[in-house]
């Protein structure tokens, strides 16, 4: 079989599987996040951290809600791992980790950026993995699709009447931040991550806690050998569109990442929250076909943006692919050109970050891709919430225009697009151009850039895609660059914490203002919510 | 008599009803409003359009750089830019000048009137029992009461308290045929600035000093107290958002370009990209390339012209606001008489029963209505005549007849001739009237009367008897006319526009459910409201607006102006009372009921222009990508030179060409902007690939033609190439 129908294979896999998940598991969801009763565990967590399951907030206080969990989760985490206690496992002796590594480490992993400015197998201690880091691959997951579903609530809530008090309150709010957190991570994420842990463990990942072994190899050199329960990190980084790797190497180790199958299975589970999200939001708002336009527009801008990644990969243009007949660079043998290109494109169209080969090696097209990927604002289909938050962000300003373009004040799904609604819109989408911007010239305007392995534009290409990374909360790195210095570790922080919060509160601004609005009927002349109306201008 | 139009003289000949044209733009106004457009450079004004804004201070700051170090290239670009602040200040100045012409004309009416004041008036009472002294038009209070003859002007708004007279409206309306205004009843308004033609009238003053409706027309077409419509702001918040973007763009490029530079350090320095990275001029350039200028420029001119457009179809406005909603509006209360149907009903046939010839049938008729002034009586003499050829013959002739008047007592009306000795009665009325008149005059009700009555009143029509006695022998029913509304020619084809802009029509009517359910059917609406109160009105209002739709109406009565202020349209007619007036949120001075569906279609052009534009402004970076960044680095990374797709003579020439056509973009728009893109009424998926394809696909193509062109006179311009 050539390397091209292989390719076209492992991707037409791909979408089956992942149109095969999209109505049970869109709908399992659904019935999660509108579920009426608490089932008895979560009751004692509500209990224990002392919330009314049954209050309802407003944006406010669901977005301080949201923050304030934050804050106490960067602060946890980084305590963590300033101690990075070896309770158990092997007897390496790692010390705590430096304090600006902490801190970019504890916003990396609570912003579900996964930016990883630090080797995994020679830093952290299993408990660190497993207490520190991993408890934040689950609940800032979590945490996206807690607050895509309070702005689609906001979409779908309609304040019935004028009269009666409770009902207007009722319809201001977006739902409760706590209990949304909760069901997420215990009814959709634990169950899933155990399961694909035994299935990854099958696949070949390893999930033990035994001493690292050395070894003196053939050549006569030394080599250590890593233990540690990878298979169970492997879920849920990818599961939760994380991206931190066990091991430096990522996804192209290996031990989490065995064999083609292995690998076909990481990025279903990468795509699978993202792609499903859109089937929630359609029986939330109550018209599926609402579900179908959003996932249409991820499917073709993701196809397209895999097809590109995966050609000009195959066509290896350059001077020492060309030489050797192929762009294989920074890629694994046992995953081959185009499943690694295809694992690239998805990383970065999702706000994973997980890598199974080096960005960096890929040629100059190829290499392209994962920015403009990332660039897109992550909405094809993005990280878990986030993507779908970014899309109908995205769908609301284009709307607007294109509302007007039909002659009616713009509305989507019954809500008016008015000054406020564009208000937080365009703060959204402002926020990441800024750091990014901000960010790259930054860096070249102090001479930081001089970390970057290469000069010239290839350089250029690091620097911008490490805060192009760090603001759009991808966390995937072009490497070839050295980030562990104070200043990269500090500004690239930043980004994450602002890329990741600011946005976030614009998005929940926008479902307080939508969810105050009373609905407007549906109407012929409504702007028709094609992916053609859309398309045209989300690449505008 | 020293009248001035407010509106053009010629009324807007309505070739196509179902488009909104718009005025024209004469190239004389450009001309005459330069000076405006000066002015308007003034920071202190301009910080409030945050896009020309930017340009504003990007000429500033070329300025400098140019005099520092003057080149061809630099004072061309400067100029370039000042031009694009002074193209978007005209746009604006040439969209409001159109409006102080018309605020010229009114305040010519508004003369230095004197107004005859009473004091201690009060109706009934003797005329030496007040007094009366003249004062200056200006110093009347709200309450005051004046005295207007004949020849005189009314000195401001109000009520006529007492007498009838005939006015001449001109002055607001444009229309030169006299009104008549009296006192009580709906018909007793009056407007300050208009003339009383003949009679004598008492009118009780209802406006405030300054704020009479000639004061608030001008401070209207002038945009003196011109607020930004809530689109508006949400647009200006959008394209502040996108101007922001570009303009960090535009300064953090500044490190990555002298590390390029840096990098490529054999490359050879360009007026561009020097050591110090891009020149100054070359990143305005840039920047004001980028952000949305075109309709930044544009927006307000866009406003104004809308209110404008509405202005010049006679129909006033109080805010921005309302136009918007106008475009907006889900729901349009119609009322049927007048709106839907020709003012009143009109006979259409003559039912002869019991072997009566038809022609008899229609002589009687005729007879019947010689004094029968209503519109109908009216239309069953033409009828008559139309279809039997009967000459209707002229009071004077027929000194033998005798009139009997309608009564609401008799339900009936007729004549008694007197011919050769015996008189012969005709009775004309209601069914139920005229066949109990039969019966009371020793007739035979006859068995056909009754289905052919109801069968009229089946399709909505109304049914009236003819019957008639002649001397002493019994009476007998001679037929059945059929009366009926007749729906205005083209209104179904209208509604089935409205219908396909997602807009409900319903029906308001005081007829019954039968008769207004025919009607519905004929005139296509999608709804109606039978024998409709005021209150009804205002319910079915609040209904829809529970559901979230934006309701429309006309109105003229007093009883109407609830629902006029419950609307999120509410249009009264010039003719109706100053409590309708107030409570709506537009006039229409020609008072026409149907003019309210263009006032729709104006609302949606509105929205439309701006959306067209913005989409066309946006679409319009494509090609300056093209221009301008192989221009800045095409020397340091020459492989970059393949984006140059437009074949641009030299940077200098390129980025030149794509300042200029951006200023250009401008002017070329200004008559789009005032007369709105062409609309016709279609489903939105139709307008909006019609659009898309126009304004966003045009607006891609657009500049690389444009671009090329300019480069390629430009080139020959020493200093540039």
């Amino acid at each position: 079989m050539s390397t091209t129908a292989a390719g076209v294979i492992f991707i037409l896999v791909l979408v089956a599987a992942l149109v095969a998940v999209y109505r049970p598991f869109g709908d399992y969801m659904y019935r999660v996040v509108s579920a009426k009763t608490h089932s008895r565990f979560e009751r004692g967590i509500y209990r224990l951290v002392g919330v009314n399951p049954d209050g309802e907030q407003r944006w406010g206080v669901y977005a301080r809600s949201v923050l304030a969990f934050s804050a106490v989760s960067i602060l946890f985490l980084y305590l963590v791992l300033r101690v990075n206690w070896a309770l158990f496992g092997p007897a390496q002796d790692f010390p705590g980790v430096t304090d600006h590594i902490a801190w970019n480490t504890a916003v990396s992993f609570v912003t579900n950026t996964n930016w990883q400015a630090y080797s995994g197998e020679s830093t952290m201690t299993y408990l660190s993995q497993m207490a520190g880091l991993a408890v934040q691959n689950f609940v800032s997951a979590a945490v996206g699709i807690a607050v895509v579903v309070a702005l689609v609530r906001g979409f779908a809530r309609r304040r019935t009447s004028e009269l009666g008090t409770s009902a207007q309150l009722a319809s201001r709010t977006l739902g409760n931040f706590w209990v949304d957190l909760t069901r997420i991570t215990v009814r959709v994420l634990l169950p899933i991550a155990v399961l694909g842990t035994i299935v990854l463990i099958i696949g070949g990942a390893i999930q033990n806690f035994t001493d690292y072994h050395t070894f003196t190899t053939v050549a006569g050199g030394e080599q250590t050998i890593t233990g540690g329960p990878m298979a169970s990190q492997e879920v849920i980084k990818e599961l939760g569109t994380n991206g931190g790797g066990f091991a430096n190497v990522n996804s192209a180790h290996p031990f989490e990442n065995p064999t083609t199958w292995t690998n076909l299975i990481e990025i279903f589970l990468l795509l699978c929250i993202p792609f499903s999200l859109p089937r929630v939001f359609g029986r939330m708002v109550g018209d599926n076909r609402q579900g179908y336009a959003v996932v249409a527009i991820m499917g073709i801008l993701a196809i397209a943006s895999i097809s590109l990644t995966n050609a000009f990969e195959l066509a290896g243009n350059g001077t020492v692919p060309q030489a050797v007949g192929a762009a294989m660079e920074g890629k694994e043998v046992r995953f081959g050109l185009s499943n690694s290109a295809t694992f690239t494109a998805a990383t970065t169209l999702t706000s994973t970050g997980a890598v199974n080969s080096f960005h960096d090696s890929y040629t100059a097209l190829g290499g392209m891709m994962p920015i403009v990927n990332m660039m897109l604002g992550e909405v094809a289909p993005g990280g878990v919430g986030s993507g779908l938050y970014g899309l109908l962000v995205l769908a609301v300003i284009t709307v607007f225009v294109a509302g007007l373009m039909v002659g009616r004040t713009p509305e989507y799904i019954g809500k008016k697009i008015g000054s406020r609604e564009i208000k937080f819109a365009s703060l959204y989408f402002l926020t990441t151009p800024v750091l990014v911007l901000v960010g790259t010239a930054t860096a070249f305007a102090t001479g930081n850039n001089s970390t970057a392995l290469n000069v010239g534009p290839h350089g250029l290409s690091e620097v911008l895609y490490a805060f192009t990374s760090a603001s759009n909360n991808n966390g995937s790195a072009f490497a070839g660059i050295t980030v562990n210095t104070p200043w990269w570790d500090t500004a690239l922080g930043l980004c994450m914490l602002l890329g990741r919060f600011l946005p976030l509160i614009f998005v929940l601004g926008l479902a307080g203002a939508l969810a105050r609005q009373k609905p407007v009927p549906a109407s012929e002349a409504r702007c028709p919510r094609t992916g053609r109306c859309l398309s045209a201008w989300s690449s505008a | 008599m020293t009248v001035t139009d407010v509106a053009p003289s010629e009324p807007e000949a309505p070739s196509s009803p179902s488009r909104v044209g718009g005025g024209l733009l004469d190239p004389k106004q450009l001309l005459r409003s330069t000076p405006d457009a000066l002015r308007k450079l003034d920071p202190r004004t301009l910080w409030r359009n945050p896009v020309m804004f930017i340009v504003e201070i990007g000429a500033a700051f070329t300025t400098v750089l140019a005099i520092a170090d003057p080149s061809v290239f630099a004072w061309l670009i400067t100029v370039w830019l000042w031009l694009t602040v002074v193209f978007a200040n005209l746009a604006e100045a040439v969209a409001e000048g159109r409006g102080k012409a018309q605020a010229a004309s009114l305040r010519a009416a508004k003369k230095d009137a004197m107004a005859r004041r009473l004091t201690g008036w009060a109706e009934g009472k003797a005329a030496d029992a007040y007094t009366e002294e003249t004062v200056a038009a200006t110093e009347l209070k709200t309450d005051d009461i004046v005295v207007v003859e004949a020849g005189q002007i009314i000195p401001g708004d109000g009520d006529v308290i007492e007498g009838i007279a005939s006015v001449d409206e001109s002055a607001i309306t444009g229309e030169s045929a006299p009104v008549i205004r009296e006192a009580g009843g709906d018909r007793s308004a009056v407007t300050g600035g208009t003339r009383v033609l003949s009679d004598r009238i008492v009118v009780r003053i209802t406006q405030r000093p300054g704020e009479s409706f000639i004061d608030r027309m001008i401070a209207l077409v002038e945009g003196a107290n011109r607020q930004k419509t809530p689109n508006e702001i949400a647009l200006n918040i959008l394209l502040a958002a996108l101007t922001i973007i570009f303009l960090l763009a535009a300064v953090t490029l500044q490190p990555l370009a002298i590390f390029s530079k840096e990098f490529q350090a054999a490359a050879p320095d360009t007026p561009a990209i020097n050591g110090s990275g891009v020149s100054g001029i070359v990143l305005i350039s840039l920047l004001v390339c980028l952000i949305p200028t075109t309709i930044g420029a544009l927006l307000s001119a866009i406003g104004i012209a809308g209110m404008d457009r509405l202005v010049q179809r006679n129909v006033l406005a109080v805010s921005g606001r309302a136009v918007e909603a106008a475009g907006d509006v889900n729901t349009l209360l119609l009322d049927k008489t007048g709106t839907i149907t020709l003012g009143n009903r009109q006979a259409s046939e003559f039912l002869p029963v019991d072997g009566v010839a038809a022609e008899d049938l229609a002589k009687a008729a005729q007879l019947s209505s010689l004094a029968d002034e209503t519109p109908e009586g009216r239309s069953i003499v033409v009828l008559a005549k139309t279809r039997y050829g009967l000459r209707a013959r002229e009071d004077g002739f027929m000194p033998h007849a005798t009139f009997v008047a309608f009564t609401a007592e008799t339900r009936m009306s007729g004549i008694d001739l007197s011919e050769n000795g015996s008189t012969r009665h005709i009775r004309k009325g209601a069914a139920s009237a005229v066949m109990k008149w039969v019966r009371d005059n020793g007739g035979h009700p006859t068995t056909d009367v009754g289905p052919a009555v109801d069968a009229i009143s089946s399709t909505g029509g109304t049914p009236l008897v003819v019957a008639e006695r002649v001397g002493t022998e019994p009476a007998r029913a001679l037929g059945v006319i059929h009366l009926k509304d007749v729906v205005k020619q083209g209104m179904k084809e209208r509604f089935n526009e409205m219908r396909l802009m997602g807009i409900r029509t319903v029906m308001i009517t005081g007829d019954n459910p039968l008769t207004a359910k025919a009607i519905a059917g004929e005139a296509g609406v999608d709804d109606f409201l039978a024998e409709a109160k005021p209150e009804d009105k205002l319910a079915l209002i609040r209904k829809e607006q529970e559901g979230g739709r934006l309701v429309a109406m006309t109105g003229d009565g007093t009883n109407d102006a609830p629902a006029l202020a419950q609307a999120d349209v509410g249009v009264s007619m010039n003719t109706g009372t100053s409590a309708a007036k107030e409570a709506g949120n537009m006039v229409d001075l020609d008072s026409d009921p149907t003019k309210l569906i263009e006032i729709v279609e104006i609302g949606k052009q509105l929205l439309i222009t701006r959306g067209a534009l913005t989409t066309f402004s946006i679409a319009n970076d494509i090609a300056k990508y093209f221009a301008i960044i192989p221009a800045m680095f095409a020397a340091v990374y020459p492989s970059l030179d393949r984006l140059n797709i437009m074949r641009l003579a030299s940077p200098e020439s390129a980025i030149t060409s794509a300042v200029i056509f951006n200023a250009l973009i401008i002017i070329a728009l200004i008559p789009l902007a005032l007369r709105g893109v062409r609309y016709r009424p279609s489903s939105a998926s139709k307008l909006l690939s019609r659009n898309l394809l126009l304004y966003g696909v045009g607006g891609i193509i657009a500049p690389f033609v444009g671009i090329k062109l300019i480069d390629l006179l430009i080139q020959f311009i020493p200093g540039i190439s």
